[in-house]
């Protein structure tokens, strides 16, 4: 299953903004970062918002250079884009003046392939996610949730070895995700890819994941724990909720990140003056 | 419909209205002779008459040939500049922070001043009108495009760039069709600005066009033929705009509108 090698790894990364209202004291989004996913495997990272989990993406990406730290890919330090990666965003981020098929083609149009395959692959990438009789819609014409499900084609359709994906699913009611997660575990299933997916949902960690990773509250976000996933697959992720393996995890894991939950949640909602 | 019926209907009433408040046989009630209402504001009678006396007698085409011309001329030439230029200062940030105040100045600057300038460098031809549409149009568009290409969404951005797209490409598929709807809403103000190129350059110093024709007219305290020329340039600048509209719906079709929804 999963051996040995690194696909991706992340070594004490750290990211630091400059402040706007005080450019002598940065931002320490991501401080002394590490984390690395094996070949084939699926981890999960999670932390309370605005930690810095896409930022860490960014990073991964090559969208963006940590402040300093090393990223390798399959060993090598990696330069400029992450041509490994297939990345789907936490915001909408598909070309509104291309219709859904299109959107899927675009990358493989990058890449030179001719335009008649293209669209072949492009329309059985969306008939997989269900959206087979959409292609001609524009993005603006689809709801939230079938855009997400463009993205998720767009990404799969260049075959990237290593998939970033950002809350992808965070969006859609609980219905639909359920679908899409066990779409998505049959499609990474069917060929292994490295994961790195985030989410601020534990459960949907859990019922994912090979492992999970729980980050630290920012400012200085860094990984806390990390927890194997070791529930059996193929898994349906809405009956493995209901195991007792995956509400021990489940407990295990809470436990863990509580404390860091009710950090953030202090350093963002700081309380009201008094009399307001 | 109605709404087609209702405008129709207020065409006429002002039509009426004019005719009727210009006639000399109707008395003069704010005038002190019913003769000056015609000669301060014509008679839309003799209006229509001197138009169709034109495209009868065919009078009026070198004339507006020139004029149309040197309109599209300064059109075409102002807005294919200003999506160039606007393109490159949208993605070179040090060259736009250098050429920034220039820019401002330019723009602040009345540049139908310059329509004299022209007329030294270039002459009384053609030349000198399409060179004062030009700096008319180019910079409404320019700051357009300008403004287009920096609001590119960043999340569309770094999609296509992890999708694989080369500088080339995100040139070609992420900032261009990004600015094209930028482009467009420009395009609207610059057709009624080449023209105003156009007409005040043939005002000031020609032989020719229709700027030309009207500058004659008022020399003799022709009112209706002024009018007739102003009426033709409206009927032209229209057409234009609706060309361009019809490109633009054409271009744009994956743009929402507001009453998307159609109704039973
Ligand atoms: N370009 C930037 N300039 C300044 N600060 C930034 C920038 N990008 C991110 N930050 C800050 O870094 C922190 C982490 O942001 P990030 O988007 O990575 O959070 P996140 O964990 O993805 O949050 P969420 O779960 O809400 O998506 C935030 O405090 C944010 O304000
Ligand atoms: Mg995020």
């Amino acid at each position: 299953m999963v051996d040995g090698h690194y696909s991706l790894e992340l070594e004490r990364i750290t990211c630091r903004f400059a402040s706007r209202d005080d450019p002598g004291m940065p931002y320490v989004a991501v401080a002394e970062a590490s984390l690395a996913v094996r070949a084939g495997e699926f981890v999960a990272v999670v932390g309370p918002t605005g930690c810095g989990k896409s930022t860490l993406l960014n990073v991964a990406a090559g969208l963006l250079a940590p402040s300093s730290g090393a990223v390798r890919v399959h060993g090598e330090p990696l330069v400029g884009i992450n041509r490994k990666a297939g990345y789907m965003f936490q915001a909408d981020a598909l070309m509104p003046w291309r219709s859904a098929l299109a959107n899927v083609t675009a990358g493989l149009e990058f890449r030179g392939i001719e335009a008649g395959e293209a669209r072949a692959q492009g329309q059985a990438w969306l008939q997989r996610v269900g959206l087979g009789g959409f292609g001609a819609r524009y993005p603006h014409q689809l709801s939230g949730g079938m855009r997400k499900r463009v993205a998720l084609a767009q990404m799969l359709a260049l075959d990237p070895e290593i998939l970033l994906m950002d809350e992808p699913f965070s969006a859609l009611d609980v219905q639909t995700r359920q679908l899409m997660e066990n779409e998505l575990l049959a499609l990474w299933s069917a060929n292994r890819k490295s994961v790195i997916f985030i989410t601020h949902d534990l459960e949907e960690a859990i019922s994912l994941s090979d492992r999970v990773i729980v980050l630290s509250a920012g400012p200085g976000t860094h990984p806390i724990g990390e927890f194997v996933i070791d529930l059996p697959r193929p898994r349906d992720v809405a009956e493995i909720r209901l195991t007792p393996r995956f509400v021990a995890l489940h407990t295990r894991i809470w436990h863990a990140m509580k404390d860091e939950v009710m950090k953030a949640y202090a350093a963002q909602y700081a309380p009201l003056p008094e009399g307001a | 419909m109605k709404v087609r019926y209702a405008q129709l209907l207020l065409l006429f009433a002002l039509l009426l209205g004019w005719g009727l408040l210009t006639d000399p046989r109707v008395p003069a009630f704010y005038f002190d002779n019913p003769d000056k209402a015609a000669f301060f504001f014509g008679e839309p009678l003799k209006v229509l008459g001197r138009l169709a006396n034109w495209f009868v007698g065919g009078e009026i085409y070198p004339h507006l040939w020139v004029t149309l011309l040197e309109t599209l001329l300064a059109f075409v030439l102002g807005t294919v500049g200003g999506i160039a230029m606007g393109l490159w200062l949208g993605l070179a940030p040090t060259a736009a922070a250098i050429l920034d105040p220039y820019i401002k100045a330019l723009n602040a600057m009345p540049r139908v001043i310059l329509a004299p300038i022209f007329m030294v460098w270039f002459g009384l031809g053609m030349a000198s009108k399409v060179a004062l549409g030009i700096t008319l149009v180019f910079f409404i568009v320019f700051f357009n495009v300008y403004q287009g290409v920096r609001e590119v969404s960043p999340a569309v951005l770094a999609n296509a760039r992890m999708l694989g797209a080369s500088q080339r490409q995100l040139l070609r598929h992420v900032y261009m069709p990004s600015a094209l709807s930028w482009v467009f809403a420009s395009l609207h103000n610059s057709v009624g600005l080449a023209f105003v190129g156009a007409v005040v350059g043939e005002y000031l110093g020609s032989a020719e066009g229709v700027g030309y024709l009207i500058h004659q007219a008022e020399g003799v305290f022709d009112i209706n033929t002024v009018i007739a020329g102003i009426l033709l340039l409206t009927l032209f600048a229209l057409v234009l705009d609706g060309a361009v509209g019809w490109i633009e719906s054409r271009l744009m079709v994956w743009q929402p509108h507001a009453g998307d929804t159609t109704q039973l």
